[in-house]
């Protein structure tokens, strides 16, 4: 058992390790990443409940990939869990980092690195389209309208009038309650 | 005590940026450059670059930076401690309440309500992504035909590969930095 438990410590402090080593290009990607490692290689969660997760650690203070990495330890292993995901999620941009303001001149003027970011540049931005086509497809196939009005409304907010992330939080998590609220209440009234 | 200031400095950076990356930089420079002036502008638009080109958080990178250039690399570790500390306790709170009450159907609407949300804001970030990789900026720019056709080209490769066999992320990202220090050098 106690082996088994290390095993699954183990392997939360790689995988977030191995997934903080390949966010380039902001947060997001790690939505992708996470996906792929948790959702379909390890089984360990469900796809709805990625969404869930997210949802939390986008509505949270902080970076991104340390507060979904936060709640996925938790769920594993507590507390504990939670410590080593961080743990893993820090260590790789804090040891490029040290290692890059060594020479940090020289870095940035070099012409590969350059080629290669700007390579990477273009794959990120491919990975969070696809995933972006994946989540719209879900949302869209539930025949949901309120659920697709919001997903619709929601980004013209914040792409074309650059609203506050935190009131376009608050708004649909309103939205979100009241929908719910309304549900049970006609639910009662047919008579149950 | 400079490691007491540098985990509160971080410590608000934490605490008060919600909805991650660019919403921090704002409070980054706040704190580094105009109230501490432990960086100077130039060197903040440096380790800005350096942030984005590199993996991992923006505010967890300019943490390790900026704690380095002050205190060395216990600095870097104090910085990032601070900087990651207030998630700790705000989200596992919330992970606490969630698994709790996660089958409560208030909890479910509220959640339901934010998954919208988060899929137009990854669509907003990709977009801007988008542009910023094709054009080299972050709006779009009104002559349409200054694209960089070697982005483009990697872009609409990645993609196919993602959607048509469902490549591991990580790789389709290694590979196009792969792509890119080849079709550089040729062209």
């Amino acid at each position: 058992m106690l082996e088994k438990n290390e095993n699954k410590y183990l392997k939360l402090f790689f995988s977030t390790f191995k997934l903080s080593a390949c966010t380039f290009g902001g947060g997001y990607v790690i939505v992708p990443l996470m996906k792929k490692k948790f959702v379909e290689e390890l089984e360990w969660i469900e796809e709805e409940e990625m969404l869930d997760l997210i949802a939390i650690a986008q509505s949270s203070p902080g970076a991104i990939a340390v507060n979904a990495s936060i709640i996925i330890g938790y769920h594993f292993a507590g507390v504990l869990g939670a410590l080593i995901t961080v743990l893993g999620t820090v260590l790789p941009p804090l040891i490029i980092i040290s290692v890059i303001s060594l020479f940090y001149q020289a870095f940035r003027a070099n012409l590969f690195v350059n080629m290669a970011m700007t390579g990477m540049m273009a794959g990120v931005a491919a990975v969070i389209c696809d995933v972006v086509i994946s989540m719209v497809k879900n949302i869209v196939k539930r025949k949901n309208i309120l659920s697709t009005v919001t997903l619709v409304g929601a980004f013209i907010a914040v792409y074309f009038f650059k609203v506050n992330i935190i009131i376009i939080i608050f708004v649909c998590a309103l939205i979100g309650a009241v929908n719910i609220y309304l549900n049970e209440k006609a639910r009662k009234e047919r008579g149950f | 005590m400079i490691y007491l200031e540098l985990f509160f400095s971080f410590f608000q950076i934490g605490l008060f940026s919600i909805g991650g990356g660019y919403a921090a930089i704002p409070l980054i420079q706040h704190q580094v450059v105009d109230t501490h002036n432990w960086l100077t502008m130039t060197e903040f638009a440096d380790i800005m670059t350096i942030a984005e080109m590199t993996p991992g958080p923006i505010a967890i990178n300019s943490a390790t930076f900026v704690g380095i250039q002050v205190a060395g690399l216990p600095g870097a570790i104090v910085s990032t401690i601070g900087c990651v500390f207030p998630s700790c306790v705000i989200v596992l709170t919330l992970a606490y309440i969630y698994y709790k009450f996660k089958e409560l159907n208030m909890v479910k609407g509220v959640i339901a309500g934010l998954h919208p949300a988060v899929v137009a804001m990854i669509a907003s970030a990709g977009i801007s992504l988008i542009i910023m990789s094709l054009y080299g900026q972050r709006t779009i720019p009104e002559d349409l035909t200054q694209i960089n056709f070697i982005s483009l080209v990697i872009f609409g490769g990645t993609l196919a590969f993602l959607r048509k066999y469902k490549v591991n992320p990580i790789y389709a990202i290694l590979g196009s930095g792969l792509a890119g220090i080849a079709l550089y050098s040729v062209f």
